[in-house]
């Protein structure tokens, strides 16, 4: 039980935006933020609230405008590309990468952190990658090139690519965008099996709020440049998702954890 | 490859015997003087540039495909080509305009000091932009827009050039692998090697780039390093190899392509050996075609790349429908 409540990711007053020339725009400040040891902690808000912005500061893709990010207590931006690499793994979405790889050559190139510089997979290198194919189911898949996919599938195969990468922290920028809702669930029961059985950090952005209250262990809600984090119950109870959208048009209802057009 | 090496030496203008080049090539001195010149100074080191040519502008080809995530991209996107030509075009071209003789500087050493100093030029302020260009799609099309721009200004030096020095210009544009000397060999191999042992040390990071630039990060991959030495290492191949056989089309952007179809791998581990033996065999090839037998004199080298080439892209485009980097 010692593990229990460890904070692998968290930060303090943080604040992520994106510089314009000399200006500053802060689209979400003053986070406070802690991930623990085995939870999956999803992060909802509207279209634009600053959800991938977050993420990647959290990743540490971008510079926070103000406050730090904190991985295992060391600053994030102190760290070393390839300590970090071996912390921390992202699952993005909108990347160029190339549909030539196989599934198997895609989630192999989660273990560029442990090989030399030749890039030769070990035999550990080897069972990291099987499993995180097995968990992912994709087994029947391994040798088809990413083109020949599906979206569903080639999104589990990025997340099998996180998952041999065998980070404590996994970070996912919405992992169930243009899916259908059988995929969408089955995607985040996927993660929340990882987080559980393979005591793994996870933090996935969503904009499905229904779906993931059900789901996660934690939630953060990004509403009006403001985070709040904190179990899906509490939340609902506050009636923060009653304030989520213009509520002439969208209500909550707190019973069900459903939401309704008027 | 050695097969083609000795039919590409073998073959040409002049008609010697397989036995008698095997003679001059074992140190013989009983062979006809005129030759063992052709063999040893011609023959030889127009296959060993070909050789070079080839590989280098394949595997800068590659290595422009997987940075910039376009099958589009070639070795020569980064303005080196046109750099090359505005240098030269200055040399030739400008030469009556400026009031200088285009002759100061004897046997063609002078076109390319003028090559180097005008890919290194082009390739400078490329690189200066790049530094300050985060984004590589942005740092494509800068590259496209200072080929434009270069050639502009070749075109403008063209209508006031006299007729002969635009001819001399044209005919350093086909690109030639004969006119090099054991001494130029020499440099360009200096070249050749340092470009080779750069873009091979980037090997590991090429294979993060394949996942995009946000992923190669996570995966413990320092952009900002391994782009710069990306770049020199292209700088260093295509620039030196334009600057001592002309502008060679074709061969940086069909062969990773063709090496892909044929492999079907991304690793480039795989890919990159392959695109050094797959751009020697092409180049050597296309050079023996140029200089068949049959003919007085040898074909531009430059038509030929793209009479093979562009036809063999076409068909496997059509055959596979797509063209993924």
């Amino acid at each position: 039980m010692s593990d229990f409540n460890k904070i692998l990711l968290s930060s303090s007053k943080l604040s992520v935006g994106y510089k314009n020339g000399q200006e500053k725009i802060i689209i979400v400040e003053d986070v406070n933020l802690s991930l623990k040891k085995g939870t999956l902690t999803t992060m909802v808000g509207i279209n634009g609230s600053g959800k991938s912005t977050l993420l990647r500061t959290l990743a540490g893709l971008q510079n926070p405008i103000s406050g730090e990010v904190l991985l295992e207590k060391s600053p994030i931006k102190t760290l070393d590309a390839e300590i970090k690499a071996k912390q921390l793994s992202v699952v993005l979405t909108g990347q160029y990468i190339s549909k030539n790889l196989t599934v198997l050559e895609l989630v192999a190139l989660g273990r560029q952190p442990y090989t030399n510089w030749l890039g030769k997979l070990s035999e550990e290198d080897k069972v990291h990658i099987l499993n995180a194919i097995n968990a992912t189911e994709l087994e029947a898949l391994k040798n088809t090139a990413c083109h020949a996919l599906s979206d569903g599938q080639f999104q589990r195969a990025l997340i099998a690519r996180a998952l041999a990468q065998n980070t404590e922290v996994i970070l996912l920028d919405e992992p169930t965008t243009h899916l259908d809702l059988h995929h969408k669930a089955s995607i985040f029961s996927l993660l929340k099996t990882i987080a559980h059985e393979q005591q793994k950090t996870i933090l996935s952005t969503s904009h499905d709020i229904e779906l993931v209250l059900g789901m996660s262990d934690e939630m953060l809600v990004i509403h009006n440049g403001k985070a709040t984090q904190d179990t899906p119950k509490n939340l609902t109870e506050s009636g923060i998702f009653e304030q989520l959208f213009p509520d002439n048009i969208i209500g909550f209802n707190k019973e069900n954890q459903r939401f309704f057009i008027r | 490859m050695i097969l083609l090496f000795v039919v590409n030496i073998a073959l040409g203008s002049v008609l010697i015997p397989l036995k008698a080049i095997i003679q001059i090539i074992l140190g013989d001195d009983s062979v006809k003087e005129a030759w063992q010149y052709i063999i040893l100074d011609y023959r030889i080191p127009k296959a060993l540039a070909a050789i070079m040519t080839g590989s280098g502008l394949a595997v800068a080809g590659l290595m422009m495909q997987t940075l910039f995530k376009n099958p589009l991209a070639g070795p020569f996107v980064l303005g080196i080509s046109s750099g090359a030509s505005l240098g030269v075009a200055f040399f030739i071209l400008g030469g009556s305009a400026l009031g200088l003789s285009a002759f100061v500087v004897p046997n063609g050493w002078g076109t390319i000091l003028a090559a180097s100093l005008g890919s290194f030029a082009v390739l400078s302020i490329v690189l200066l932009v790049a530094s300050r260009v985060r984004d590589a799609m942005a740092l494509l099309i800068i590259g496209l827009m200072f080929g434009s721009l270069t050639a502009a200004v070749v075109s403008i030096l063209a209508y006031f050039s006299p007729a002969e020095e635009l001819q001399r210009y044209m005919f350093w544009s086909f690109g030639s692998l004969g006119d090099i000397s054991w001494d130029a060999l020499i440099i360009l191999s200096f070249c050749y090697f340092i470009g080779m042992i750069l873009a091979f040390s980037v090997t590991k990071s090429l294979n993060s780039l394949l996942l995009g630039d946000h992923y190669a990060q996570t995966l413990g991959v320092s952009l900002q390093k391994s782009r710069f030495i990306i770049l020199i290492a292209t700088s260093i191949l295509a620039g030196s190899l334009t600057a001592f056989v002309g502008p060679i089309a074709f061969v940086g952007l069909a062969v990773p392509h063709l090496i892909r179809q044929w492999f079907t791998a991304s690793n480039h581990w795989t890919l990159m050996p392959a695109c050094v033996l797959g751009g020697a065999v092409l180049m050597l090839f296309c050079d023996t075609l140029a200089q068949m037998p049959l003919f007085e004199f040898s074909l531009p080298i430059n038509a030929i790349t793209s009479i093979i080439g562009a036809p063999v892209v076409i068909w496997l485009l059509i055959r596979k429908k797509k063209l993924l980097f």
